[in-house]
C-alpha cells in the first residue's frame, strides 16, 4: 500500500516535489481548455433551467404502487383537469412519480384530484408546487446581486487579510474559474439548474476561497522565510508551500466531499430532484474544481503576478547564486552528495541533483533546517560503542556545529 | 488521568465547554418546562407538511419599486387577512426586501388562499347602518350590551370613536376637544343593538331604516341614501357574525354598490354605501399631537390626512353632505375607511372639510394613531399580490424527505469518520468525538433558536448541516496536519501541539470567517427557501469554531501528555517515525535517531 503519510512527509521536506509553479503553462492550458469547454457548453448547448425559472406546476405523488405507463396516465390526468401544454413525468425511487406541467393556477386542486384517482393515492399525500412565471427572474436577479456583493466583500476581505492585492486577484481569478467551470459542467451534462443549485454555486465561492486561503497562508509563511533567509526564490518557496499543503488540501477536499457524496447517493436513488440533490450536486462539482484551482491556478498565478517585482527578482538572483555555489560546494565535498533537498527541486530523491527546473536553476540548498537534520547520508553512519547509529552532528560530540562556509565564500 | 499541572488550562477549557453545553440544554429544559419550547428543532413546512406561498406585492404602477415600508405594510395586510381567516399558526414574513412568505401548516382550502392573496384596496364609504359585531342572542341584554360596546371600544385603540375635523383645527376646535374627551355619540351607542333578525334591525334603528328596505327606492339619490340597502344586503347584514373566521370573505367589494362588513377588531358591523373616495385620493397621512390654535402641541393625538386636489373636492362634497346629517342621524354622519373590505376606522364628521386637510381625533394612543396613519398612507398605493410560488407539501413526503436526509447525514458522518481513522489512526477518534460534540451543540442551538426566534429546519437546512460536517472536519484536519508538520520538524508532541495550534488557529479563523461571510451574504440575499441552508451553514461554522477552540485543542493537548500519544505509538497517528521525523533532540545533548531508515524512503 502506498503510504500516504510517507508521501506527505516527502512532500513536506521537499524530498518528493511536484513542480506546480514551474509547469504553470500546462495548468493554465488545461484550465483554458476547461473554460473553453464550459463556454461551449453554456453558449452552444445552453443551460437546462428548472421549472422554477420557467414557471409551471410540479406534482409529487408518493407511495404509488403501480407506475406502469405512468407517462400516459399522468398526461391524461393533467389533460382531464384542464391544463394544457406539455406534461413531463418521471419515476423516482420506484414508488414516487413526479409530474411537471404548465402552471396549474386555479386548477391546482382539480389536477391533484385527477392525479390521485389515476394513480390510486390519497389526494392529501400529493405535494404540489406552483411557480409563477416571474419567480425565476427574481431568483436570478437575487443570485446575481448576491454574487456581486459576495465578490466585492471577498476581495475586500482578501485584500485586508493578505495585505497584497496580487494575492486577492489570484484568489479571485481562481474563484471565477471555479464558477465558470462548474456552470459549464452543468451545461455540458445537462444538469437542471434550480434556485437551490444557484445557492450551491454561491456556496462554492466560499469553499474555493477557503482552499485558497489555506494554501496562500502557507505560501505567505514560506515566502516570508525565504525573503528573510534569502536562500530560495519566491517561486521555489511558493512551490514548497503548495507541496506542503498538498496532503492537507487533499484531505480537506475528500472530507468535504464525503458527506456530499452520501447525499448524492441517497438523493439519486431515493429522493429524486429537490433541494437536497440540487444543492449537493453543485457543491460536489464546485468543491472538486475549487481544490484543483487553488493548487494549480491560484498559486502559479500569484507567482506570475509577482514575478516582475524588483525585490523578488533580486531575491531570485541571490538565491540562484547561493544555490549554484552550494551545489558546487556539495559536489566538491563528498559528505554532502545530494543528500539534502532544498525546496522545489528534483522530483527524484537522491544522486540526481542535476535535475534542474526552468525557474529554479540551482540544484541544492545545503541548509540546516530542522527537518533536514536527519537526511540520509550515503556514507556509512558512525556507530557508537554499542553499535547504534550515531547522528552526524552527534558523532563528534554535542558541541560540533554544522559547518557553514565562511562569509567570504557565501 | 493524573492531575498533570501542565494540562490544567486545557482541563479548565473542557469544563467551560461542558458548562456551556449544560447551560444550553438547561435553557431548553427550562423553556420546555415553563415555556412553549419543544425538545426537538422546529421543522419547516417542507418537512412537516403544509403550504407555503411566496407573494410579491405589486403597485398599481408595476414598474415602481416597493419600499421597505410598503413591504412591511403589505406584510401587515397579509397577516391581517390570515388572522381574519382564522388560520392557526400561520407565519407571514418578508424576504429579501421584495417578497412576502406565508407559511401555513396543514392544507388550507383554495378559497382561503385566494382570500389571502387578493389585491389590497383602501376605500372610503359612508356608513349607512351599524350593529355590534357579535350578534346578541338575548333580547333583554339591550342596555348591557350598549355599555359593553362602549366599554370594549374605549380602551382598544383600533376602534376609537374618531371624528373628522378640519386641519388646522382652529375652525372646529371646540368640537374636536369635546369629541376627544367625550367620544362622539355613535349609532351603536344611541340606538339599541340590533338583533340579528331582520325585524330586530328594522325596529331598532329608527323609522328611516325601517322604511328604507321596504320602499327599496330603485334610484338612490346620494351615497348615504338608505335606498342602497336592498333586501339582500339587509339579510346579509342580519346574518353576519363578525366573530367567525372569514366572515366577510363571501361579500363582493363592488365600488358602486353597498357593502356589508365588519371592523377589523370585529366589534362592529356595518352596511356601507358605495365608494366615494379611494386610496389614490390620499396625498399623505401623518400622526402626532394636535397643535392648538396658537401652535402649541396639545395632548390630543390626531391623524392628519392630506387629500389630493381631486380628493379634496370629493371630500368636500362628502363632508358637507355628512355634516348636514349630523343632527338628524349620528350613524350616517360617519365616514368609514375600508381596507380590504374591513373597516379600519369610521370617524364621525364634525365639519365640512373644504381645504383637503382632515384630522381624525378620538381615543388614539400615539401608536394606534401611527398605525392608522400608515395604513392610510400605504393604502394610497393600491397593491396587488402576484403569486410567485406555492408549495403544498404533504406530511408523508416531508417525513420521507427528513428520514432520507438524516440517513444521508448518517452515512456522510460514517464516511468522514472512516476516512479520518485511516488517515489519523487514533487521532481520528478525536475527530469523531469533536463531531459528536458539534452535533450535540447544533441540536441544542437549533432547538433553542426554534423556540426563541422561530427558526425552522427545512430540507435546505438539513443539507447545510450535512455539508457542514465536512467543513467542521476540515478544521480538524488543518489542525492535525499542522501538528504533524511540527512533529516532522522534530518537536516533541507536547510542544508540537502548542506550536501547531498557534499556526492552525490563524488558518481556521480565516477559513471560518470566509464561510461565515458567505453564509451571511447568502442569508441576506437568498430569494427562496434555501435561506435555511445559509442559516445552518452559518450556525455550524460558529459551532465549529467553538468546538475546535473549546474541545479539540484542549483534548489533543491533554492527550499529548499520555503515553500512547506522547510516546508516539504506531497507531496514535502522531508517530514521529512514520511522520519522518528521523531525528529528535531528546535532551542532554543526545538525539534519538532510529536505526530503521532505509525502508522509510522508497
Amino acid at each position: 500500500m502506498v503510504n500516504v503519510s510517507q508521501i506527505g512527509n516527502d512532500l513536506y521536506t521537499g524530498k518528493r516535489s511536484i513542480d506546480f509553479i514551474g509547469r504553470q503553462k500546462r495548468w493554465y492550458a488545461f484550465s483554458a481548455v476547461l473554460i473553453a469547454l464550459a463556454m461551449i457548453g453554456i453558449f452552444a448547448r445552453g443551460l437546462n433551467f428548472g421549472i422554477e425559472f420557467r414557471g409551471g406546476s410540479e406534482f409529487r405523488l408518493t407511495g404509488v404502487t403501480d407506475t406502469s405507463g405512468y407517462e400516459e396516465r399522468a398526461r391524461a390526468a393533467i389533460a382531464q383537469s384542464g391544463i394544457g401544454g406539455n406534461v413531463l413525468s418521471t419515476v423516482i425511487g420506484g414508488t414516487s412519480v413526479r409530474v411537471q406541467s404548465e402552471a396549474a393556477g386555479e386548477r391546482n386542486e382539480a389536477a391533484k384530484t385527477a392525479l390521485a384517482q389515476t394513480f390510486g393515492v390519497d389526494p392529501t399525500t400529493i405535494s404540489a408546487s406552483l411557480i409563477g412565471p416571474s419567480w425565476g427572474q427574481s431568483v436570478s436577479e437575487k443570485a446575481i446581486q448576491a454574487l456581486i456583493v459576495f465578490l466585492l466583500l471577498v476581495s475586500l476581505v482578501m485584500a485586508i487579510y493578505f495585505r497584497t492585492w496580487k494575492m486577492a486577484v489570484a484568489g479571485l481569478v481562481a474563484l471565477v474559474h471555479d464558477l465558470v467551470v462548474t456552470v459549464g459542467i452543468y451545461a455540458l451534462f445537462g444538469f437542471e439548474i434550480t434556485p437551490s443549485s444557484m445557492i450551491g454555486f454561491l456556496t462554492i465561492l466560499g469553499y474555493s476561497l477557503y482552499d485558497t486561503v489555506v494554501v496562500f497562508d502557507k505560501v505567505r509563511e514560506n515566502t516570508a522565510e525565504a525573503v528573510g533567509s534569502r536562500r530560495y526564490s519566491y517561486a521555489q518557496a511558493a512551490n514548497l508551500a503548495v507541496n506542503q499543503t498538498l496532503v492537507r488540501s487533499i484531505n480537506t477536499t475528500v472530507v468535504a466531499l464525503l458527506p456530499i457524496l452520501a447525499i448524492l447517493i441517497v438523493g439519486f436513488t431515493k429522493l429524486g430532484p429537490g433541494t437536497l440533490l440540487d444543492l449537493s450536486l453543485a457543491l460536489f462539482v464546485g468543491i472538486a474544481v475549487g481544490a484543483y484551482s487553488s493548487i494549480f491556478i491560484a498559486t502559479p498565478l500569484l507567482v506570475d503576478l509577482r514575478r516582475g517585482e524588483p525585490a523578488l527578482l533580486e531575491l531570485e538572483k541571490h538565491a540562484t547564486k547561493l544555490q549554484a555555489r552550494e551545489a558546487e560546494l556539495s559536489r566538491s565535498t563528498p559528505r554532502h552528495t545530494g543528500a539534502q533537498d532544498g525546496p522545489g527541486k528534483q522530483t527524484r530523491a537522491r544522486g540526481t541533483a542535476t535535475t534542474i527546473l526552468a525557474d529554479a536553476p540551482a540544484a541544492d540548498g545545503q541548509e540546516p533546517d530542522a527537518h533536514e537534520l536527519g537526511a540520509p547520508q550515503d556514507d556509512e553512519p558512525q556507530r557508537d560503542a554499542l553499535g547504534r547509529p550515531v547522528h552526524k552532528w552527534a558523532a563528534t560530540g554535542p558541541r560540533n556545529q554544522p559547518k557553514r562556509p565562511p562569509r567570504s565564500r557565501r | 488521568m493524573a492531575r498533570n499541572p501542565r494540562t490544567r488550562g486545557a482541563r479548565r477549557t473542557l469544563w467551560v465547554l461542558l458548562a456551556l453545553v449544560a447551560v444550553l440544554f438547561a435553557g431548553i429544559g427550562a423553556a420546555h418546562r415553563w415555556g412553549t419550547a419543544e425538545l426537538t428543532p422546529k421543522l419547516g413546512l417542507d418537512l412537516e407538511g403544509g403550504t407555503q406561498m411566496v407573494l410579491e406585492p405589486v403597485l398599481a404602477d408595476p414598474t415602481a419599486p416597493i419600499s421597505a415600508g410598503q413591504l412591511d405594510k403589505a406584510r401587515d395586510i397579509i397577516a391581517q387577512r390570515v388572522d381574519s381567516n382564522g388560520v392557526a399558526e400561520a407565519e407571514v414574513t418578508t424576504q429579501g426586501g421584495r417578497n412576502i412568505v406565508i407559511s401555513i401548516p396543514g392544507t388550507p382550502d383554495a378559497r382561503t388562499l385566494n382570500q389571502i392573496r387578493k389585491p389590497s384596496q383602501l376605500r372610503f364609504r359612508p356608513v349607512l347602518l351599524t350593529g355590534p359585531g357579535i350578534p346578541v342572542t338575548d333580547p333583554g341584554a339591550t342596555s348591557t350590551s350598549t355599555d359593553g360596546a362602549t366599554a370594549t371600544s374605549a380602551p382598544t385603540a383600533t376602534t376609537p370613536k374618531p371624528v373628522f375635523t378640519m386641519d388646522p383645527p382652529a375652525t372646529s376646535a371646540p368640537a374636536t376637544t369635546n369629541n376627544a374627551i367625550v367620544p362622539p355619540a355613535l349609532a351603536a351607542q344611541t340606538t339599541p343593538p340590533t338583533d340579528p333578525a331582520t325585524t330586530g334591525a328594522t325596529g331598532a334603528t329608527g323609522e328611516s331604516t325601517a322604511t328604507a328596505p321596504s320602499t327599496a327606492s330603485p334610484a338612490p339619490t346620494d351615497a348615504s341614501d338608505f335606498a342602497w340597502i336592498t333586501q339582500e344586503i339587509q339579510t346579509e347584514f342580519a346574518q353576519l357574525d363578525c366573530s367567525k373566521a372569514g366572515a366577510v370573505n363571501d361579500f363582493v367589494d363592488e365600488p358602486t354598490r353597498a357593502l356589508v362588513t365588519c371592523s377589523t377588531d370585529r366589534s362592529e358591523k356595518y352596511i356601507l354605501g358605495p365608494v366615494e373616495l379611494d386610496g389614490t385620493d390620499i396625498e399623505d397621512a401623518t400622526s402626532g399631537y394636535q397643535l392648538s390654535a396658537n401652535g402649541q402641541p396639545t395632548t390630543i393625538v390626531e391623524v392628519r390626512l392630506d387629500f389630493t386636489d381631486v380628493g379634496a373636492t370629493k371630500f368636500t362634497n362628502v363632508t358637507s353632505r355628512l355634516f348636514a346629517l349630523k343632527a338628524s342621524d349620528e350613524t350616517r354622519n360617519r365616514f368609514a375607511i375600508v381596507l380590504d373590505k374591513q373597516v379600519i376606522s369610521a370617524p364621525s364628521t364634525n365639519a365640512v372639510i373644504a381645504n383637503g386637510q382632515a384630522s381624525i381625533t378620538g381615543q388614539f394612543t400615539i401608536e394606534s394613531a401611527r398605525e392608522l396613519a400608515q395604513q392610510l398612507k400605504f393604502g394610497a398605493l393600491p397593491m396587488s399580490f402576484t403569486l410567485q410560488t406555492q408549495d403544498d407539501i404533504s406530511p408523508t413526503l416531508g417525513k420521507e424527505q427528513l428520514a432520507l436526509g438524516l440517513l444521508a447525514g448518517f452515512f456522510g458522518l460514517l464516511l468522514v469518520v472512516a476516512y479520518s481513522m485511516v488517515q489519523y489512526r487514533m487521532l481520528g477518534l478525536v475527530t469523531v468525538a469533536s463531531l459528536v460534540v458539534a452535533a450535540v451543540g447544533a441540536y441544542g442551538v437549533l432547538t433553542l433558536l426554534g423556540w426563541s426566534h422561530n427558526v425552522r429546519l427545512t430540507m435546505a437546512g438539513v443539507t447545510g448541516v450535512i455539508v457542514s460536517i465536512g467543513v467542521t472536519a476540515d478544521s480538524f484536519i488543518v489542525y492535525f496536519e499542522r501538528i504533524r508538520d511540527e512533529v516532522r520538524e522534530g518537536r516533541p508532541l507536547v510542544t508540537a501541539v502548542d506550536a501547531g495550534w498557534s499556526r492552525a488557529k490563524r488558518t481556521i479563523l480565516a477559513a471560518d470567517a470566509v464561510n461565515l461571510l458567505a453564509a451571511v451574504v447568502l442569508y441576506l440575499l437568498a430569494a427562496s427557501n434555501v435561506r435555511g441552508f445559509a442559516f445552518t451553514l452559518g450556525v455550524m461554522t460558529l459551532i465549529d469554531l467553538a468546538v475546535v477552540v473549546l474541545f479539540t485543542h484542549p483534548l489533543v493537548s491533554i492527550l499529548a501528555h499520555t503515553r500512547f500519544f506522547g510516546g508516539g505509538h504506531r497507531l496514535s497517528g502522531l508517530d514521529p517515525e512514520r511522520l519522518g521525523a528521523k531525528v529528535r533532540y531528546v535532551g542532554r545533548g543526545r538525539f534519538s535517531a532510529p536505526a530503521v531508515q532505509a525502508d522509510g524512503r522508497a
